[in-house]
């Protein structure tokens, strides 16, 4: 009885890799859901994590937003949100949207904000608009970093759309605990733990191909 | 209290707690864990910064084993540790302590060299090297990383309500779903975000005074701000900050 074991039996029983229940279509919900919050996230957080740390200015506002949603249980919000609009895609988004914006909003200031002052200052020098610094000199130079607070979401919120189990690859989980099966249970921790590490991996290619040979770092 | 009622505070007995006791138990479940990853990660830190083939290891099984979401860790630990309190600290000390390590590494290792030789020319052998010098100046970056882990372990344990009565102030989350009592999920979000950013605000006094020798208040901190821009470690900082987000759940 390990947990290879349980593995085993999960995935080599082959009513799991079939129809609505199977591990391709849940697979596929867990993916969506993920992008879906990432991506709103995305567009959240940059814009205010760029244009502070720009400037320099709200890094504290930024601090006290980060860390009250840190502080908000996701399963929590899960539960509040199935009560105040039922059952849905939305309700499933406000968790896992506020989970994710934390890690981008900090990360990306930070990102900008350390961005070595020198070039900024010869940009500036060159006689290039705030706009233009900020594209062309500050964003290249941070990319790595903004792609780490990324990551950094990503592997949350894989883990996390677990507790949505309705739908995605936690409901392997929450079916295995009701029934007692525990090797449904590790064959979905099994997933969304392999998952997480491909996103990880999907990040480490995106920055390969974005990131400017000049900036990205030797280790 | 009265019992069966309607309000926001009128807990349903099955609870066997009260409010108070409810916030007891959330603090116990989410704090001995972030203690005992503390207590583990100190050494192992000091380990990985002695000897560095060490650290590239550890840090991926700690990655590995921080990507298992936290119902299925509960869950799967079940089977060995029962419906009980410790099924829900194991997990988060594994988490305590994947946020604790990376940030009392950069830590020590940010600590400069010329004080290190002025602690060894000074005469001081490598333990208390260790404790009067390189830990007291990582205090900064290790309290970096208590932040995030006491935040995320406090909001965390409200998982544990998943898998039987564990879930500290969470349970009023079960009990919201089974008598269809909105008011008590409300209770349950609000209290838990008000004790992580409470828990925090004591790590930010905590840190101050053990920290007499940073600067304080605004102007200090932006004549701080302004000796960083002129001697640059950002790109380190912001990476150590980055690593830290890694944090919440």
């Amino acid at each position: 009885m390990n947990i290879f074991h349980f593995i085993n039996v999960f995935f080599s029983d082959n009513a799991h890799w079939h129809g609505y229940a199977g591990i391709p279509h849940r697979l596929e919900e867990h993916l969506g859901y993920t992008f879906e919050a990432l991506a709103i996230a995305a567009v959240i957080a940059l814009p205010i994590g760029l244009i502070t740390g720009h400037t320099g200015r709200g890094g504290n506002a930024l601090a006290l937003v980060a860390t009250a949603g840190r502080a908000l249980p996701s399963y929590g919000l899960l539960v509040l949100m199935f009560f105040w609009l039922g059952i849905g895609l939305v309700p499933v988004m406000i968790p896992l949207v506020a989970l994710a914006v934390p890690p981008m909003l900090v990360t990306s200031y930070e990102a900008i904000r350390t961005v070595d002052p020198a070039p900024v200052d010869a940009a500036r020098g060159m006689g290039m608009g705030p706009v233009a610094v900020l594209f062309q000199v500050e964003v290249p130079a941070s990319l790595p970093l903004i792609l780490s607070g990324f990551r950094s979401a990503a592997i949350q919120v894989v883990s996390t759309a677990a507790i949505a189990a309705t739908v995605s690859l936690g409901r392997y989980i929450v079916d295995g605990l009701y029934q007692r099966n525990y090797a449904t249970v590790v064959g979905g921790a099994t997933l969304i733990a392999l998952l997480a590490l491909a996103m990880v991996g999907l990040i480490w290619l995106v920055e390969r191909v974005v990131v400017s040979p000049g900036v990205r770092r030797s280790n | 209290m009265s019992s069966g009622g309607n309000g926001f505070f009128d807990l349903p007995s099955d609870l066997q707690h009260s409010y108070a006791g409810l916030i007891g138990v959330h603090l116990e479940e989410s704090l001995i864990p972030v203690a005992i990853g503390l207590a583990v990660s100190l050494p192992l830190a000091q380990a990985c910064v002695r000897f560095r083939w060490l650290y590239p290891p550890v840090l991926w099984i700690t990655t590995i084993l921080y990507a298992i979401p936290s119902i299925a860790f509960f869950v799967f630990l079940i089977d060995y540790t029962g419906d009980s309190a410790t099924t829900v600290i194991i997990p988060l000390t594994v988490y305590s302590l994947v946020i604790l390590l990376p940030s009392i590494v950069d830590g020590v290792r940010s600590v400069p060299p010329e004080t290190l030789a002025a602690a060894e020319a000074m005469g001081f052998n490598s333990f208390q090297r260790y404790f009067q010098v390189e830990l007291p100046m990582a205090v900064p970056a290790i309290f970096a990383g208590l932040r995030v882990a006491t935040v995320s372990s406090i909001s965390l344990v409200s998982v544990g309500t998943i898998i039987g009565n564990q879930g500290g102030l969470g349970n009023l989350l079960g009990d919201a779903l089974a008598y269809h009592r909105s008011n008590l999920a409300v209770t349950s979000v609000v209290s838990i975000a008000v004790l992580g950013v409470v828990m925090d605000l004591l790590l930010i006094g905590l840190r101050t005074l053990l920290t007499p020798w940073m600067p304080r208040g605004r102007k200090a901190a932006r004549r701080a701000g302004l000796a960083a821009a002129v001697e640059p470690d950002g790109p380190a900082r912001a990476e150590s900050a980055a690593r830290l987000e890694g944090a919440a759940k």
